[in-house]
């Protein structure tokens, strides 16, 4: 299981990489895991605007519908279009080819609330036990 | 009678295992003041002839009865299929690698009532048509703005009444009834067009309850700017030869389809259909089957979207259906390709040539049905006391009864003519009116 | 058996979709043709279809074949045990069958011959009631997961009519997946209660639960885990003290049928499943029955139509009942069902279905200790009709309870329920029911201790199970991902045929 270290981490295991103020954001190897084999992924229109926590799609495997929590408020500024053709690339690269979103963030500060790669680690462990 | 395998000695066999005297010992978890000290009143044991002998009951000898239930010729073949039981007594098709024959026969049914309807999809069944139209409601206003649901108050009085059952739940969803023409019966298309809104829901039924064909076409063209809209079939058998409801473009078909292959039974199982567009695939009620393949490539069969069902997205799943009724599909699927294309056209044709043969004879006695629309299957007819109760007398089942549903039209009965009528049933008829 | 090894090449099918079979003219059926020719000039026109509808046409002795070989890739009970947890898949009796077609013809509309049905239909309810120690029925919902929903609905207006506003139902985690949906779409919310260590619901739990927004508890007894309820006493006390309902869910009535009463232990409203407790069949997935019982209180609120006898003797049914909750359904429920039910009550007598719970408990609690050492037992609590094991043990060599379920196929069972419930990783849930002989008994017993010797020896064996089903695993990621959910045409079907 990875836990990069570069990444912010959320409870409900989404994962977001800052750069300035925009946020790539998507779901952990952890959640993919879970879900096992994604089949359909669903998201809020690009351009809409969402509040940290709030739903911004949804991910749906065989055995499992989740929401997706955004890591940061902003604006859904681009979607990856090739994870909604190909949602199996979620499975393959959660933290590469299959990034979800980039928000374009109001406020970066929001990003402390998070997690880091150790606590979200000691985190995971906790859950699968 | 038991139908309990063990005996005595295997009985005694699994008490010593778990090292108990009596069976009673298993339940020491039930609190002491529950444990039932004296027996059921319930009657039996009954040998199989004795209860074969309560179940005895006879039809009427003439009946001209539907409404939304009916009587069709059922092939020998169909009961042949719907009696193995490798359908009969398997569980739901959760185990694809068991339940192909399963699977496989949901999966044609649901490729049957696509054609037959001109939709994208359809589901593997619901319990009866007015669950599907309420579940249709309700699929409308998860997936719409919708704050208003309008009912062609043609559409069968029971389905009607089931919608709001399930719609009072919604707290703020209105329900308005769309009245119709007096004279024509037909949808009041000035009515329709006040009542329209972006936000709202349409249902119509056609042939609708009255069996009179609606102006599909004036409809459809009023329906641009609605939220969404659904056409009602309660008579399956009309889809044999109407032109099928997908085409006027709306957003769902459902209704009953008992008339294919299944008998009326005193009123159930009955079976709902529910046909809808790709894009709401998602967002619709019931079991769907769909193709895929197994681990070696083979073609192969399995229920799939579960993520939409109750035991997976439990209070946020698009309906708590979880069943839907297989043998109500089998029955329909070995119908519809024991008759056929052909077939079901030739029956459709002759309920409306029995309709018309029973009308014709009425009108030269100079009795006219209520209604001027033209009509499928079923016509409405006032008929009073007086010939009710001859038709009693002589086990005459003149119709069903309306006026309790539409008191303006008083005395009123529906009537329908199917295949199992004959020339000299609807002459009986016309002796008594 | 295997249909499988006759098949040389991997993209043969084993039996054709109906419409790849069809051909024009091949469908020569008669059919009856009472009435003579008429003009249809009045609905001609736009109105009506130019083309016969799109349904394949082929022979008689191609469509017969075509299902009975269908039906050949189908398990089912009439062949083998069917250990489901929760679903109680006993032997369906004959004469059940054979009474339901007696009143196929029967029109709803048929007064004079509907009057006796009503009587059946009556005397179905007064065992019922009897059988659970409730005041009155409704025998119309169609499944269980409609009982439920009735159910619910009924509880919904009862509060209504007491001017009160309880938005919030309670259920216990080791609820059935389907309550917290019906408890939705009556429109409740549903809030989880956990269970406790031991597996039953504590009521000191509970009572944290317990405020003016809820309108009642939906619990199952015996629950999923198979375990008995046993502070339900002090549970239905504690809500009725909050002015909400008890609730039960009765999917596992088949465990304490003539053994105890749901009645007597303070539920106010309550559902059966007639095609578990009752033996009706399965079906394929259906018709199945739900009535609803409940005490006096909920009585007015009961869906329409009821069945009431007028002062001539004769038995109508009423549909203006002002406090009920409406109809739930156009015809009379699943009616067959209801008649096979009766049927079964009949058949058995107070005996017989006292003997029925207490065997389908005695042959659970024998699989269990014969199978305890080898598989975990999650729970110590004693359990009723059915336990639930997990996988832990067989884990440490990589197998997992779906394995271990594919692999009881090709000791020719059908696998128990799995994962769930979900409280428990792994779950197998297994119920055996009291109709199996001791002989299928111990053949599932010794399969499953095969299948743990096996995945210690040879854990790589595991992933080309099944074997010996007509299908190997089924690729239901494929399906979720393609969505082909009807046959097109043959050409479109092949080019996204799942075979390349």
């Amino acid at each position: 299981m990875k836990f990069p270290e570069d990444l912010k981490y959320t409870k409900d295991h989404e994962w977001g990489k800052a750069k300035g103020n925009r946020l790539i954001a998507g779901i952990t190897d952890y959640a993919q895991d879970e879900l096992g084999d994604i089949v359909y992924i669903e998201f809020n229109e690009k351009g809409s605007t969402i509040k940290q926590g709030a739903v911004f799609g949804t991910v749906e495997s065989v055995k499992a519908v989740s929401e997706l929590y955004a890591p940061a408020s902003g604006t859904i500024v681009e979607i990856n279009e090739s994870v909604v053709d190909a949602p199996e690339i979620i499975n393959k690269d959660p933290y590469g080819d299959g990034w979800m979103i980039v928000i374009e963030m109001n406020d970066p500060a929001e990003l402390d609330k998070l997690m880091d790669s150790e606590e979200y680690r000691s985190y995971v462990e906790k859950e699968a036990k | 009678m038991s139908f309990v395998s063990l005996n005595q000695e295997e009985k005694k066999k699994l008490l010593d295992t778990l090292g108990i005297h009596d069976t009673m010992e298993l339940f020491e978890t039930i609190p002491r003041e529950f444990l039932l000290e004296k027996g059921l009143h319930v009657p039996g044991p009954y040998d199989e002839q004795t209860i074969e002998s309560m179940f005895s009951v006879e039809p009427s000898s003439v009946v001209f009865a539907g409404g939304g239930i009916y009587r069709h010729h059922i092939p020998a073949m169909v009961e042949a299929i719907a009696a193995r039981q490798e359908f009969y007594t398997s569980y739901t098709p959760y185990q694809p690698e068991l339940s192909q024959g399963t699977l496989q026969v949901i999966f044609e049914y649901q490729s049957m009532m696509t054609r037959l309807t001109h939709m994208d999809v359809s589901n593997a069944s619901m319990y009866d048509g007015a669950t599907a139209l309420a579940e249709a409601c309700l699929m409308a206003i998860r997936t719409k703005d919708v704050d208003k649901i309008l009912l062609s108050k043609a559409i069968n009085p029971s389905y009607r009444s089931v919608t709001r059952t399930y719609l009072r739940a919604m707290g703020d969803v209105e329900i308005e009834e769309i009245p119709f023409d007096a004279i024509s019966g037909r949808i009041d298309l000035d009515a329709l067009r006040n009542a329209l809104t972006r936000r709202s829901a349409f249902f119509i039924q056609n042939p609708n309850f009255f069996g009179i064909i609606e102006p599909m076409d004036e409809v459809a063209s009023m329906m641009k700017d609605v939220a969404f809209w659904g056409v009602v079939v309660t008579e399956a058998v009309s889809l044999g030869i109407m032109r099928p409801p997908g085409d006027y473009g709306p957003d769902v078909v459902v209704g009953e389809a008992q008339s294919f292959g299944n008998p009326p039974t005193a009123g159930g199982p009955l079976l709902g259909f529910f046909c809808t567009r790709n894009e709401y695939v998602r967002r619709m009620p019931g079991r769907l089957a769909g193709l895929t393949r197994d681990k070696d490539g083979r073609q192969a069969f399995c229920l799939t979207l579960a993520t939409r069902e109750q035991h997976i997205r439990r209070e946020k799943a698009t309906s708590n259906i979880c069943s839907n009724q297989g043998l109500c599909v089998l029955r329909a699927a070995a119908y519809l390709s024991s008759v056929g294309p052909l077939g079901l056209r030739a029956i459709a044709e002759q309920c409306a040539y029995g309709t018309r043969y029973l009308m014709s004879l009425l009108k030269n006695k100079g009795i006219e049905s209520v209604f001027t629309g033209p009509v499928f299957n079923e016509f409405v007819l006032r008929i009073g006391e007086g010939s009710l109760e001859k038709a009693k007398e002589e086990g005459i089942v003149p119709g069903i009864r309306i006026d309790d549903f539409y008191p303006e039209i008083t005395d009123g009965h529906l009537i329908t003519v199917t295949e199992l009528n004959s020339e000299r049933d609807c002459k009986c008829l016309l002796e008594i009116i | 058996m295997s249909i499988r090894d006759n098949l040389t090449s991997s993209i043969e099918l084993l039996e054709p979709v109906i419409y790849s079979m069809s051909g024009q003219g091949k469908n020569k059926a008669i059919l009856p043709m009472p009435f003579p020719k008429t003009s249809l000039g009045d609905i001609e026109g736009p109105l009506i279809n130019d083309d016969p509808p799109d349904l394949p046409d082929i022979s008689e002795v191609e469509s017969v074949r075509h299902y009975t070989r269908l039906s050949r890739l189908n398990y089912a009970i009439d062949q083998g045990m069917y250990p489901l947890g929760s679903c109680t898949m006993k032997y369906n009796p004959k004469i059940s069958e054979k009474i339901a077609t007696k009143l196929s013809n029967i029109h709803p509309g048929d007064t004079d011959a509907m009057q006796p049905i009503l009587q059946l239909l009556e005397n179905l309810a007064s065992h019922l009631k009897e059988i659970c120690a409730m005041d009155a029925c409704t025998l119309w919902p169609a499944a269980g997961a409609h009982g439920e929903l009735t159910g619910m609905m009924v509880i919904k207006k009862a509060v209504l009519e007491r001017g009160e506003h309880r938005p919030e139902v309670l259920i216990p985690d080791t609820a059935h997946g389907t309550n917290p949906a019906s408890c939705t779409i009556a429109g409740f919310r549903a809030v989880k209660v956990p269970s406790g260590e031991k597996g039953y619901l504590e009521a000191s739990t509970l009572s944290k639960y317990i405020n003016e927004n809820v309108a009642a508890l939906m619990i199952t007894n015996p629950n999923t885990l198979g375990i008995f309820e046993q502070e339900i006493g002090k549970i239905s006390e504690l809500l009725h003290k909050n002015g909400s309902y008890l609730y039960m869910d009765g999917a596992n009535m088949n465990a304490i049928m003539g053994i105890a009463r749901p009645g007597e232990m303070g539920v106010d409203c309550m559902h059966l499943n007639l095609h578990k407790t009752f033996a009706s069949p399965h079906g394929g997935g259906g018709p199945g029955s739900g009535p609803v019982l409940v005490k006096h209180e909920l009585e007015p609120y009961l869906p329409v139509p009821w069945i009431v006898r007028n002062n001539e003797g004769r038995l109508r049914l009423v549909r203006n009942a002002p406090k009920s909750i409406g109809s739930i359904h156009s015809g009379l429920g699943n009616l067959s069902v209801l008649m096979k039910a009766l049927c079964y009550i009949i058949s058995l007598g107070q005996e017989g279905i006292r003997e029925a719970a207490e065997t389908s408990v005695l042959i659970a609690s024998y699989m269990k200790k014969s199978l305890e050492d080898c598989y975990y037992l999650p729970y110590n609590t004693p359990t009723l009709h059915e336990f639930v094991l997990t996988d832990r043990y067989q884990k440490e060599k990589g197998i997992t309870t779906l394995d271990i379920a594919k692999a009881l196929m090709d000791f020719g069972f059908h696998p128990p329920t799995i994962y769930f419930p979900l409280v428990v990783t792994g779950a197998m849930m297994i119920e055996p029911t009291e109709t199996e002989p001791l002989t299928e008994v111990d053949r599932f017993i010794d399969a499953m201790k095969k299948i743990d010797e096996l995945s210690k020896k040879d854990p790589g064996q595991f992933s080309g199970m099944p074997a010996s089903t007509p299908v190997s695993r089924v690729d239901e990621v494929w399906a979720a991902r393609n969505l082909i959910l009807s046959w097109k045409t043959r050409e479109s079907n092949t080019e996204e045929s799942p075979s390349k």
